[in-house]
């Protein structure tokens, strides 16, 4: 069996995560993913936000950025432009990303420069105390939304696809497997890859809407999820209530690198003459 | 840099870009925004020429992220904005600052508050330089008065962040970004430039925020073998956060001290008249302008008037004025702005300043100071 100590800061460790918490299922999957792209150690950097997910890198061997909040991409942008031999994997959350960073989050999707974000997608900021994030389906409560939340939500992965992200894929902290699948297929994709993972709280999201332990939500995501193969031939009305899971989008585009070399080269060669 | 005319009619934001290209800048991120665009658009012409790398970001947010992130992998890094991006880009200043990224920060004030006066010149932001973003935390402001001056200080402006890996501010303002004047290139091996300091260390000794002597960590950039953390959170010398007291204590005052201990390397300024003087005028940037124009004038007036020229705004020339206000009565300070150096000026000189102010988007002309130093009851 693969060794995580391999990737891992152990003398960080134990982590802050609470028990039950999703984080950890998504930093092993990473870790498996990462192994399975047999991409070198020392070229990948792991760039985070602020909040539960946001504080995987620092457990993490590899180069490591912890940021302001919502932040992380703008961060990546840079780093991955001045050194481009670097794999860039944001680690963001729903809040990190879709709130506070939803401005950075389309416009890189938009720009299409090669990194891999993998949003742990929790419904909630778990770090302030359980407050609702654009993921909170409506009704649901939160701190902040005792009567339960006045709020549509955002689907994370539409908006990716529809912001121009080239690869969109979406599991759950139950299809661990598939998520290592997808997370690897992330990276090696050359442009803005985007895999949405849903993963339990069960401490500020499952306690206040009575939605059981941690167990309970494991049962809920493995009955509640359909596979995209599926919810291809499924009547609208039956996965109305549903999650589809599985790569919802693979499409090739220019990516930002290559195209900027290439200008590059040009205005270079303008220049010399 | 080949083929460079020896002089040039350029304005004080083209001799920012150029000279920020002279400094080894090759990695500039910025939003378009009045006074200060055309630093951008210079850049988006000559970064890709020389191999580096111009990006557009979607705000100025991003802006300020992406160049700490560019600098994390070794590259010498750069955004230039004015008063309402200069706002947003605070959070990611404390950043640079609490996690040691050099960088350059090219501020062309224009009339505030909020989006305030976009085409006219201001000296409002130069508290928001030294303390716009949360948390005590290190900087270090420059502010050129010319064209020429831009140029020198853009360079000097990287040598200073890259030395002592803090963000550093280069405090424009209208006037100073837009009047055209002659500049005669120096040679670029005139200046010297300074790179950060690179560990010595192999990657299984290297702490990247270990309390040195100098108090100045070594750098290693992304990607090279040093496989370490970079957090904004308190923390300690490996870099992971940490809550315990005696350790964030400890960064806290190093991260400053790092600066107060270099500040007679840092600070700059010019005397001029002042041995015989009665009355000093202090003044930076575009009205220092005038002062020099006011000064000569009243000198042939007969007033003894001296000029206590500031470059270097943070660290603040404290111990020198206090010097000066040993021989020296009079104390007149000219500023696009409600006094907010004058503030810092009486704090060292122990008595009140006479302020000469503007808030209404003019700048301050020689006669405005003229008349006071008349008023001056010697």
């Amino acid at each position: 069996m693969f060794n995580y100590d391999k990737y891992l800061r152990t003398d960080k460790l134990p982590h802050i995560w609470c028990t039950g918490c999703g984080c950890g299922i998504v930093l092993k999957s990473m870790l498996r993913a990462i192994e399975r792209s047999k991409i070198p150690q020392d070229d990948i950097a792991v760039v985070s936000g602020i909040g539960c997910s946001s504080r995987t890198p620092g457990y993490l061997d590899f180069n490591t950025l912890h940021t302001t909040h919502g932040r992380a991409i703008a961060f990546a942008t840079g780093l991955k432009l001045a050194k481009q031999k670097l794999k860039v994997i944001v680690v963001t959350g729903d809040g990190d990303a879709t709130a506070i960073g939803g401005n950075h989050f389309i416009h890189a999707a938009r720009r299409n420069l090669d990194m891999t974000v993998v949003i742990y997608n929790n419904y909630i900021y778990g770090m302030t105390g359980g407050q609702v994030s654009p993921t909170t389906p409506a009704g649901k409560r939160g701190s902040t939304a005792p009567y339960g939340n006045v709020e549509p939500a955002f689907d994370i992965s539409r908006l990716a696809i529809a912001a121009g992200a080239p690869f969109v894929a979406r599991s759950t902290c139950y299809h661990a497997v598939q998520l290592d699948k997808y997370i690897c297929r992330g990276i090696k994709k050359k442009g803005f890859s985007v895999i949405e993972v849903l993963s339990p709280c069960p401490t500020y999201y499952a306690r206040p809407n009575r939605l059981g332990n941690v167990v309970d939500m494991m049962e809920w995501y493995k009955n509640n999820s359909l596979q995209i193969e599926v919810a291809r031939h499924t009547p609208e009305e039956e996965k109305k209530d549903k999650i589809t899971i599985g790569i919802l989008h693979d499409t090739e585009r220019p990516e930002f690198c290559e195209v900027y070399q290439q200008l590059s080269a040009q205005a270079k060669k303008k220049y010399v003459e | 840099m080949t083929n460079k005319p020896n002089a040039k009619l350029m304005t004080g934001n083209e001799a920012c870009a150029e000279a920020a290209l002279v400094a080894g800048m090759r990695f500039f991120a910025g939003y378009p925004i009045t006074p200060s665009t055309e630093i951008a658009e210079l850049l988006s012409r000559r970064l890709p020429q020389l191999d580096g790398t111009f990006i557009q970001m979607e705000d100025e947010i991003a802006s300020m992220a992406a160049i700490i992130g560019a600098s994390l992998a070794g590259v010498k890094s750069m955004t230039a904005t004015s008063g309402p991006g200069f706002s947003l880009m605070q959070e990611n200043i404390g950043y640079a600052a609490m996690a040691e990224v050099p960088c350059v920060i090219v501020n062309v004030q224009r009339g505030g508050p909020s989006t305030g006066l976009p085409t006219l010149p201001s000296q409002g932001d130069v508290m928001q330089a030294r303390w716009g973003t949360h948390g005590d935390h290190p900087v270090i402001v420059v502010a050129p008065s010319t064209v020429r001056e831009t140029y020198d200080w853009t360079i000097k402006a990287f040598n200073f962040a890259e030395k002592y890996r803090v963000p550093v501010i280069l405090l424009l303002d209208e006037i100073v970004a837009h009047i055209s004047e002659k500049i005669v290139y120096p040679k670029d091996e005139e200046f010297e430039l300074v790179s950060r300091k690179i560990t010595e260390k192999d990657p299984a000794s290297y702490l990247p925020y270990e309390n040195t002597d100098s108090d100045i960590p070594p750098f290693a950039e992304f990607g090279v073998g040093y496989r370490y953390h970079v957090t904004g959170l308190s923390h300690d010398e490996t870099g992971f956060p940490t809550n315990n007291p005696e350790k964030v204590d400890k960064l806290n005052r190093r991260l400053n001290r790092k600066i107060e201990r270099y500040r007679s390397e840092i600070i700059h300024y010019e005397e001029s008249f002042l041995d015989e003087a009665d009355i000093c005028v202090v003044a930076y940037g575009s009205a220092a302008r005038s002062a020099y124009r006011a000064a000569s004038d009243a000198r042939k007036l007969g007033y003894k008037v001296g000029i206590f020229h500031i470059f270097v705004l943070w660290p603040f020339p404290y111990e020198a004025l206090s010097q000066i206000a040993r021989r020296v009565k009079f104390f007149i300070a000219p500023e696009m702005n409600l006094g907010q150096i004058a503030h810092e000026i009486s704090c060292a000189i122990k008595r009140e300043v006479i302020k000469v102010n503007r808030v209404d988007g003019g700048l301050i002309t020689p006669n405005e100071i003229l008349e006071k130093i008349k008023n001056v009851q010697l």
